[in-house]
């Protein structure tokens, strides 16, 4: 890079092709969001028939085979989707560089936490709590 | 990192101080609205689900702090968000494959989207109220 650089990012850019990364997150946003669509239903359903429910039948019924499976896949599928949605959103905004990548950051450790705190709990009502 | 003097004449994000208020510009921002509310909902599923991987002393402390007023007041908000963004994820992908980009038709989907939002949540708590 000169001292005196008077030639747009753009300028600097062109020729060298695509990054081939261009439409990931677009792409990725698109699929968890059908995925999601389609397991809220079955999430929904899920939270009417546990409203007002005892503990062991609570237990019981999330440790269902199916409803587990289904449930890790909603929970896995929806914390992807509010990550790269959420990074989306602190692009957009959040213009200072150095707020941008810690925001960024906790972005990640936070989608991390809620998706592992979750799966571990369901992994562990599944296996028998 | 974009040079900020670059995107001064591109399009701006939906953004309340820049945008005149029409519609389709709210219900924008309602779905972003509503996604960051589901993003900071997932805490209370996760706090829920661990409290209940935890024992059943857990999970009636937390599970009675959900049957509070204010508890169930945040919960019919973050069933009213996941189905408002649903809803808003439908029309995105009616976008995506190329249609509803008509002024009217687009109104008439934002219109659609805020009140089957409202009508299903209702549809929802009356029905987990009866039977749930």
């Amino acid at each position: 890079m000169t001292k005196f650089q008077i030639e747009t990012p753009l300028k600097r850019a062109r020729g060298f092709g695509s990054g081939k990364t261009g439409t990931g997150h677009f792409w990725q946003q698109r699929v968890t969001g059908v995925a999601a669509l389609l397991l809220s239903l079955v999430y929904v359903a899920l939270l009417i028939k546990l409203q007002g429910d005892d503990y062991p039948t609570v237990l019981a019924t999330l440790g269902n085979p199916f409803i587990a499976v289904l449930m890790l896949a909603f929970l896995g599928v929806s914390v992807w989707h509010m990550k790269i949605g959420m990074q989306v959103i602190i692009e957009d905004y959040v213009n200072q560089p150095f707020l941008r990548v810690l925001s960024l950051m906790a972005n990640s450790f936070f989608s991390a936490l809620v998706g592992i705190a979750s799966a571990v709990a369901l992994l562990k009502i599944a296996f028998g709590a | 990192m974009a040079d900020a003097r670059l995107s001064a004449s591109r399009p701006l994000s939906p953004h309340l101080m820049v945008f005149r208020f029409i519609l389709t510009m709210a219900m924008s921002i309602v779905h972003r609205m509503t996604g960051g509310f589901l993003y900071v909902g997932t805490v209370f599923v996760a706090v829920w689900l661990v409290a209940a991987a935890s024992g059943p002393v857990w999970f009636a402390r937390v599970d009675g702090l959900y049957q509070t007023w204010i508890g169930r007041l945040i919960l019919i908000g973050l069933v009213w968000s996941l189905i408002h963004h649903a809803i808003g994820g439908i029309r995105h992908f009616i976008w995506d494959l190329g249609y509803g980009f008509e002024k009217k038709t687009a109104d008439r989907m934002a219109l659609f989207n805020l009140v089957a939002g409202l009508v299903l949540t209702a549809l929802v708590v009356v029905v987990a109220t009866l039977f749930g």
